[in-house]
């Protein structure tokens, strides 16, 4: 264990632990813009910088290795200096239509500006003038928002293995876009929806969402993706009984917040119009709605009057382990072991 | 049995001055005379004197003539290999006393030298491996190749050598850090990605001796126990890649790159990567990326490339100057290395002098030699009999350093002390007609230019100091520009993630330092004191020589001149925009600026 | 899966066979690549090229259907080169001999011959699963959707024991599941054979158990499959079909013989919580509660047990489908008294020893758990057969290949295999109501290579006809070398060009039961749509 102060306490961490980690368990809040603990760390962002006695210059906390002995600032005035100049830095080139922006209220940017009271930027120049790209039915590429840290570009290469996006150009001009500038659609890009889910500011905004809600009415309900075996978390954003988005669950331990496009964008059909609302009854070919006690009771007198091998079930690989243990219990109660699934298919 | 031998210097400053046609010209001329056995012609690396080029030089009388001509051939080879007279009007003439030399050992730009690393450029051919062994090269690999490795390092350790590329880390530290690290395989970078605008050392290093670099990455290589380099060139040197392929080769041949060298049971590989010119390339995190194949941009250190470099496998990286610098320290020892040079700087450095001196090019002085020694004697003092003002050192990176420290001993920490950098050596020499404003402006645009976009600070800072400092070049500044450029250049240095950023706001930092007086005299008076700022000139009407002609009333656009008809007329600064367009008509030249 | 997901990024070698990962699985096709971003060797097999392919240190582009076969031949290999575990097989295994015997013949040469898999790849995929120090098999329905689908099985798991990739970490034999809960669905006895937990109805011990909890008389005769049921129905064996969340009028073999049955059976109950092509043939239909609307548990492809969450509550009067089944049979006068899906939880756990650790509160606390979780305290179980097999000691089982069911022939020149994409999911029920993925991917687009797209005059996006000796279909094209000449790939997801009236119901493995939806002899022809 190596042991360091920071602000004048002291911290015993594991070898190989960053300043941040170390930070982090002392209950010291560091901002960071880049930084994501599941991928490896750039340093790009420099929100987190911090001040080590003896080193020349400040250090990114987020990628630093902790050191024996090391005596940590993470709020002198030097360092404060340096994370108000850089935001007011991102800020100078960020548009400030906070109003309606869709990350209101979750936006990091917006957030640290608040705590280290930068108002406006002092710095009026060049701004950047990106047209939109929101030709996929999925999300919205806004790069005028990009305040360029890279999780997204990381995410796509080394979560996804897609690596649909890249920065082009370099300096002021640096872009992250597809092959060619081209629009997303046309990318290797098959929108796993992670990016968005990773973007700070807002720059990548899932389109189901636009003027739903705003971040602090929804509730977050943790559940499990209704697609395929992998299982993996989903957190549903909830406003007025409908989902208006989801993310993945860091919390899980099988996806770790991974996601696919299905389990991302593709729950909308909570909502479809087209789902079922009540019982329905078949009269002369044509369905007619009916009431559950009328439903219940025709399938219950049908039920008595056939023998109970000739009863045949299809239970779910979509429901519940509950419904398919009530409905294999339900089969077999009447005297019938022809309960299947689609497991073969 | 040759009687005479000419160098003729084809560095690329010679090539592209006609160093080729001097050539045929002059081996046609020789053959008209039948003189081919008798005269042996050389095309040789780099003499530094690149100003004065084409270069040329007899032997064994050593008469050095310049700028010479294909046309100078017949006269030259008549007059001097024929008759034996000096043609006097193709020598060397000081700028300041007119005197006429003919020996380039008495040549000023020459005289204050210490040409250790350039030793044999411009001496031998660079494309003959033999040239270089009979000048002792290789007997410094030999000498390492017989050592422990951890004797070799320990030598580099106590010869001071620091690196040459940029902040003088201690190369030997570099060194035993690589040689610890444990691996299985290791690398060695040699970083030839010289970009620092006007500086090209490493580049005549390569041209013109090459086998020395491969030297000293061989011995590196032994040293860190590593059995394969990359040399980072970029592709704007195909000189300096073509010879450096015929080096390889010919050291292949020679058993000196490859299996078993010297016996010793000590394999090398040398590659040669191309780069694409990115400046930031030149940072060893960002060079290694793009070596890999990925987008140049720097990495965060630690890990350090010594622990985990090339492909993750600990690497040694140094610039061409330090490994140059290194086959002779293995072969004449650390005595005589450390004999050379100041207590915190040993050896000698290469620096690429430019601006406003009478002699540019490249020159290699001992470390502790004054800027006064650099710019007056090397340099030959200001052109044209006017004032000096200051030197930029360092490059892009580096910082502005008043008159006031012309005495300053060079080296790495005073530079760094006076808020510049030895940098990779670029030293710009400037007189009183620069403006410091537009000079710091100058080196922004470039680092702004060249910032990778990776990291916040150096991304975004560079611009808005970039803009603020066209906004005040323009006349356009204000009174709180100077406070914001010190508040960006403050973060921009502090909080950058490599080496770019943080020395990108030095050329600002010390401008503003020692020239701040510059900065309000545009911010507040709208003048700019060296009168360089366009768009700051003001203009008046010299009432001498005016004789009233109107010709400039009827162009100015804001009715800006008046004066009665065949009387000498005034320009009403209020009202004037500065446009020019009075100058431009005046015939008689009574329209002036200041 | 005998392992968990969390390993497959750290395998020092991988093998995916008859699973397009990317598209059906995409975050384990994403582990994938990670292991093979860290170093991992990666070997395809598969007869499309298919995105993993890019990735693979050797893909392995066999026939459709000669899966067999190519096990075999690394099997071959493996024994050959003396790439084989002896401790593992002498410890852990019987029969190793009969295997070695069996697998003689299918010299890489030899199977070269029936997979058009150059020999010298099948020996480089051998070395590198045989060599490597741990080796994970993932596979998919490519390995079961055919007659030989259950000889498949015992093939990977030969080559797994023979080369002691078993019971450890990032090894095993990995199915992945297909469906959401199709793992908890197996497990609750929704099976003809078996209770929860895979307690026989034809052993009377486990019988006995059920019939003294449920308080009824239980039969004891296994019931039909679902590839069976629609025979029975036809045969009059079966008069009332009940069928919860499921659509066989889009996902089944031969969908006219599926739509005769249903259409023939006396009265048909659909749940569900759209009204899918099967809903529209049944008498009555009740509307369901989709998983975000209710609680409960779903088990994913590695055996972990996890709850789902209620977050909005079901759309008018539709109704969580263990609330609908438990009114239903107190009508029919069974005694259930249910107030929560965790009562329901409660009773499985009960009977069923392998979740007899798992509550609600473990699941909420731990993140899931793995079973086998037998008793409460247990951690779970992450890794399978780690020490012993189930059974003791592991039996090889050789296996003969032969030739799929239906080959093609003048009359059908082409394979057709099925499979899914990447926007839609099964009979596209759910994911065709979703605007995003519906506005993406509006359409079937069957895959024809370049060569057959050329012999036929087909360009990018025409419009062709499907037949096969049951049906035919109309679909648009597109022209890709994804898959190789003379195969056709088309997905189950579109009703407008549901694939299944093409494919083949009589072709059905005889252990599994699981119908031969990986190839049939099709032809193709340009048709207006």
């Amino acid at each position: 264990m190596l042991s360091l102060t920071i602000n004048g306490h002291e911290v015993k961490v594991e070898p190989g632990s960053t300043i941040l980690q170390a930070a982090e368990k002392l209950g010291i809040f560091i901002p960071t813009f880049c930084y994501d603990p599941q991928l490896a760390q750039v340093g790009a962002c420099r929100i987190c910088v911090v001040e080590v006695e003896k080193a020349r210059a400040l250090v990114a906390s987020c990628c630093t290795p902790a050191a024996d002995g090391m005596i940590v600032h993470t709020d002198s005035e030097r360092v404060l200096a340096a994370r108000q100049a850089n935001l007011s830095l991102l800020l100078a080139n960020h548009p400030l239509d906070c109003l309606t922006c869709e990350k209101t209220g979750e936006c990091k940017l917006q957030d640290y500006c608040y705590l280290y009271g930068v108002d406006e930027s002092d710095f009026v120049g060049a701004q950047k003038d990106y047209d939109l790209d929101d030709t996929n039915p999925f999300y919205i590429r806004d790069m005028n928002k990009c305040i360029l840290c890279g999780l997204c570009v990381r995410i796509c290469y080394d979560v996804n293995g897609a690596g649909a996006i890249e920065f082009i150009n370099r300096g002021f001009d640096s872009k992250v876009t597809p092959a060619f500038d081209d629009p997303m659609e046309y990318s290797s890009c098959v929108f796993c929806g992670m990016c968005v889910d990773s973007c700070p500011v807002g720059a990548l905004i899932p389109k189901e969402s636009i003027r739903q809600a705003r971040p602090w009415e929804l509730k977050s309900v943790k559940t499990i993706c209704p697609y395929c075996g992998t299982g993996c978390g989903l957190e549903l954003l909830v406003k007025d009984n409908k989902v208006v988005k989801v993310r993945g669950d860091l919390s899980n331990p099988v996806s770790r917040g991974q996601t696919c496009v299905k389990g991302h964008f593709g729950i909308d059909f909570l909502d479809s119009p087209d789902r079922l609302k009540t019982p329905l009854v078949k009269k002369n070919g044509e369905f007619r709605e009916t009431t559950w006690e009328d439903a219940l009771e025709l399938v219950a007198a049908k039920l008595k009057e056939v023998k109970p091998t000739e009863v045949a079930g299809l239970a779910s690989a979509r429901a519940t382990n509950e419904e398919n243990y009530l409905f294999q219990k339900l089969i077999r109660s009447l005297g019938s072991n022809s309960v299947d699934h689609c497991a073969r298919l | 049995m040759y009687e005479k031998q000419i160098l003729i210097c084809a560095g690329t400053g010679c090539i592209s001055s006609g160093a080729y046609e001097v050539k045929e010209a002059l081996d046609n001329e020789l053959q008209k005379n039948n003189m081919e056995d008798k005269v042996r012609v050389i095309l040789s690396g780099c003499h530094g004197f690149c100003e004065k080029g084409p270069l040329l030089i007899v032997y064994p009388e050593d008469i050095f003539y310049c700028e010479v001509t294909g046309e100078d051939m017949p006269e030259l080879v008549e007059q001097h290999l024929v008759n034996g007279n000096i043609v006097e009007r193709l020598l060397y003439k000081d700028p300041n006393t007119e005197q006429i030399v003919s020996n380039h050992e008495e040549i000023l730009f020459y005289s204050k030298q210490k040409r250790l690393v350039l030793r044999n450029c411009g001496v031998i051919d660079p494309e003959n491996i033999d040239e270089y062994i009979i000048r002792g090269g290789y007997q410094g690999l030999k000498n390492a190749l017989d050592k422990d490795p951890s004797e070799v390092v320990e030598m580099i350790k106590n010869s001071g050598l620091r690196g040459r590329g940029g902040a003088g880390f201690p190369a030997g530290m570099k060194w035993e850090f690589a040689y610890r690290s444990q691996g299985d395989k290791k690398y060695v970078v040699c970083n030839a990605d010289e970009g620092d605008p006007g500086a090209f050392m490493d580049r005549s290093t390569l041209e013109g001796d090459p086998h020395a670099v491969l030297e000293g990455i061989m011995i590196a290589g032994k040293a860190i126990g590593s059995d394969e380099a990359y040399i980072y060139v970029r592709a704007e040197y195909p000189l300096a890649i073509k010879r450096l392929r015929t080096a390889i080769a010919q050291a292949e041949e020679y058993g000196l790159i490859g299996e078993n060298i010297l016996n010793s049971g000590f394999n090398y590989k040398v590659n040669i990567k191309e780069g694409a010119g990115a400046f930031v390339c030149g940072e060893e995190t960002a060079l290694l990326a793009s070596i890999e194949g990925e987008r140049g941009m720097p990495r965060p250190r630690p890990p350090f490339p010594a622990v985990k470099g090339l492909w993750g496998k600990p690497t040694c990286i140094n610039n061409v100057e330090t490994l140059a610098n290194v086959p002779l320290i293995m072969r004449k020892g650390v005595k005589w290395f450390t004999s050379v040079g100041t207590e915190g700087s040993k050896g000698t450095k290469i620096f690429a002098l430019t601006g406003k001196v009478n002699n540019t090019g490249l020159c290699e002085v001992p470390m502790g030699i004054t800027l006064r020694e650099v710019v007056f004697d090397i340099g030959g003092g200001i052109r044209g009999g006017k004032k000096y003002k200051a030197v930029q050192i360092g490059g892009p990176s580096g910082g502005c350093i008043p008159e006031s420290l012309l005495d300053l001993p060079i080296d790495f920490d005073s530079l760094t002390q006076a808020g510049a950098m030895m940098g990779s050596g670029g030293l710009v020499a400037m007189d009183e007609e620069t403006c410091m404003v537009d000079l710091a402006r100058y080196f922004l645009s470039f680092t702004q230019n060249e910032s990778c976009g990776k990291c916040t600070p150096c991304r975004e800072g560079t611009k808005r100091m970039l803009e603020i400092l066209e906004r005040i070049t323009e006349g356009k500044g204000e009174a709180e520009d100077i406070s914001r450029l010190e508040k960006i250049a403050v973060t921009v240095k502090d909080s950058s993630l490599c080496g770019l950023g943080q020395t990108a706001p030095n050329p600002i930092l010390t401008t503003l330092r020692y020239f701040r007086d510059e900065y309000e005299a545009h911010i507040y008076d709208r003048r700019c004191p060296a009168g360089m700022c366009k768009e700051l000139l003001s203009y008046y009407i010299d009432p001498e020589i005016c004789n009233g002609c109107r010709a400039c009333t009827k162009v100015c656009p804001v009715e800006a001149i008046t004066g009665e008809k065949k009387e000498p007329h005034v320009i009403d600064e209020e009202k004037c925009i500065a446009c020019g367009a009075c100058l431009d008509r005046c015939k008689f030249g009574a329209v002036k600026t200041k | 899966m005998t392992n968990s997901i969390s390993e497959i990024e750290d395998a020092q070698a991988l093998f995916v066979i008859g699973s397009n990962t990317t598209e059906t699985h995409p975050v384990i096709g994403y582990r994938i690549k990670m292991a093979k971003n860290k170093g991992a060797s990666l070997i395809v097999a598969d007869p499309r090229h298919i995105d993993l392919a890019d990735y693979a240190d050797v893909f392995l582009q066999m026939r459709p259907g000669t899966d067999g076969a190519l096990l075999n031949g690394l099997l071959n290999v493996i024994v050959d080169e003396s790439l084989i575990d002896k401790a593992f097989i002498e410890k852990r295994t019987e029969g190793f001999e009969e295997l070695v015997a069996a697998v003689k013949k299918y010299t890489p040469e030899y199977v070269e011959g029936i997979t058009g898999v150059p020999a010298a790849d099948i020996r480089k995929a051998a070395r590198l699963y045989g060599t490597a120090e741990n080796a994970a098999i993932c596979y998919t329905m490519g390995i079961t959707q055919h007659v030989e689908g259950t000889n498949n099985v015992l093939a990977i798991a030969n080559l797994a024991m023979a080369s002691g990739n078993l019971g450890k970490p990032h090894s095993g034999v990995n199915p992945l599941r297909g469906q959401n809960n199709v793992q908890g669905a197996c497990d609750m006895g929704a099976l003809p054979n078996v209770f929860t937990g895979y307690q026989r109805v034809d052993m009377d011990a486990q019988r006995e158990k059920f019939e003294k909890a449920w308080g009824v008389a239980l039969n004891s005769t296994p019931g039909y499959t679902v590839t069976e049921v629609m025979d029975a129905v036809l045969d009059g064996k079966v008069k009332f079909m009940y069928v919860m969340g499921e659509n066989p009028s889009l996902s089944d073999p031969n969908l006219h013989h599926v739509d005769e049955a249903l259409t023939e059976v006396d009265f048909l109950v659909v749940q569900d919580i759209f009204l899918t092509e099967t809903a529209q043939k049944a008498d009555v239909v009740l509307p369901a509660a989709a998983f975000a609307e209710k609680e409960g548990t779903f088990v994913n492809t590695e055996r972990r047990v996890q709850l789902i969450r209620q977050a909005v509550t079901a759309p008018g009067e539709a109704k969580p489908d263990w609330v609908i089944l438990t009114e239903l049979a107190q009508r029919l006068g069974l005694p259930w008294k249910y107030e929560s899906a965790e009562d329901v939880f409660r009773e499985i756990t009960d009977l069923t020893p392998s979740y007899a650790g798992i509550s609600y509160q473990r699941l909420e606390n731990e993140g899931g758990l793995q079973w086998p979780c037998p008793e409460e305290g247990h951690p779970g179980t992450s890794i399978l057969h780690k020490d012993v097999f189930a059974k003791g000691k592991g039996v090889f089982t050789p296996v003969e290949y032969s030739p799929p069911a239906e080959e093609p022939c003048q009359e059908y020149p082409l394979i057709l295999t099925t499979g899914r994409d990447l926007y839609h999911y099964h009979t596209g029920s759910m994911t065709r109501q979703s605007k995003g993925l519906a506005a993406f991917r509006p359409m079937e687009k069957a895959q024809v290579n370049p060569e057959d797209a050329k012999a036929l005059g087909l360009e990018e996006g025409d419009a062709i006809k499907i037949t096969s000796r049951r049906g035919e279909v109309t679909a648009r094209s597109t022209i890709t070398e994804i898959v190789p000449p003379g195969v056709v790939f088309m997905t189950f997801h579109f009703h407008e060009s549901a694939v299944n009236l093409l494919t083949c119901c009589e072709a059905i493995d005889p252990v599994a039961k699981i119908p031969e939806l990986k190839t049939c002899a099709i032809k193709l022809e340009k048709a207006a749509l």
